[in-house]
């Protein structure tokens, strides 16, 4: 698990004595699987930092939100970029398997839990 | 109403984050426990948990509280907090009578912009069973102490629906402000697992 010390050095984390805040579930998520990618040796917590840095640095413009929101957009955007970077899961892999989900939504009746193979087909 | 054929999609953001997500489970570069396990970690520190102001509102406002059960997502909306559009809220009221307990049995819905993540037992199936076979025992292992004399009613989500209990105000509260009073309004206790002030 993260030190406290880490999560310190990690740039702009908003967090209070309890640990990081979150204001959605999707941003506790980023935040876990980045925790774990790093933990399990796929990049190590300071190349993580240099990716969000940048990300931060250059989307500095003004953005208009909540800053939780906007903060964890910048995440996953750095998140993305490190992962396509160390081949974990390329740019059109993230864009394909992203549009094969709204699809299984879509074909997925209310109250059933979604499973990914209802992209492709619609259930009676 | 929408139709029951299908499930709105989460945002885009958010479905950019399963699909990462389900790319990296797939490869076997992390673990789904694992995962959970910082989520659950920091699963208090997640979401606005905006209900808790609505509560402690409704307690020493009875005019508000006649607008939250009747039409909840306007009287939430008032507190100035949105993103329950497009599903409808229902507020139930638990008196000395009716202790209300919440569960979705089929998936887990949960309106999270006023209550914060679900906790990690709410999405499981033991509890999403037996809250409906046999609410009072599990009612028992939250530490809920329900008089026989107290109907116990369930509230399962279905399409459109989310649920949130307004807990009863608890005895000798009579003195404290609207802040101290939402600070007593637990994520449990809008479930339905837990008292207001419950420790």
């Amino acid at each position: 698990m993260m030190d406290n010390a880490e999560l310190a050095a990690t740039p702009s984390l908003p967090f209070n004595e309890d640990g990081p805040l979150f204001a959605e579930p999707w941003q506790a998520q980023a935040f876990a699987m980045t925790v774990r990618l790093s933990a399990e040796g796929h990049f190590s917590w300071t190349e993580w930092v240099r990716y969000l840095s940048a990300e931060i640095a250059a989307a500095k413009s003004g953005e208009e939100g909540d800053s939780l929101d906007i903060y964890y957009r910048q995440w996953l955007a750095a998140l993305e970029k490190l992962v396509a970077d160390k081949g974990l899961a390329s740019s059109a892999e993230l864009t394909g398997r992203k549009e094969d989900w709204r699809r299984a939504y879509l074909n997925t009746p209310h109250g059933s839990a979604i499973e990914l193979s209802a992209a492709d087909s619609k259930p009676d | 109403m929408a139709g029951h054929d299908h499930t709105d999609p989460p945002s885009d953001i958010a479905l950019r984050v399963k699909a990462l997500e389900s790319l990296l489970l797939e490869k076997g570069l992390v673990e789904a426990e694992t995962l959970d396990a910082i989520v659950e970690l920091y699963e208090h520190n997640i979401g606005p948990k905006n209900g808790a102001q609505v509560v402690a509102r409704a307690w020493i406002d009875p005019e508000y509280k006649a607008r939250l059960l009747a039409d909840p997502t306007s009287a939430i909306a008032e507190l100035g907090f949105s993103g329950v559009q497009g599903e409808d809220m229902v507020v139930v009221e638990n008196t000395p009578e009716v202790h209300n307990l919440l569960v979705c049995t089929l998936c887990s819905c949960y309106p999270w912009p006023v209550l914060g993540l679900p906790p990690v037992w709410y999405k499981a199936a033991p509890y999403r069973a037996r809250a409906v076979s046999e609410p009072r025992s599990v009612l028992e292992e939250f530490g809920v102490d329900i008089g026989d004399d107290v109907e116990v009613r369930v509230w399962d989500s279905t399409a459109e629906v989310r649920y949130m209990v307004l807990p009863e105000r608890p005895d000798g509260t009579e003195d404290l402000s609207e802040e101290e009073l939402a600070a007593l309004v637990t994520r449990d206790s809008m479930i339905g697992t837990a008292r207001a002030g419950q420790e």
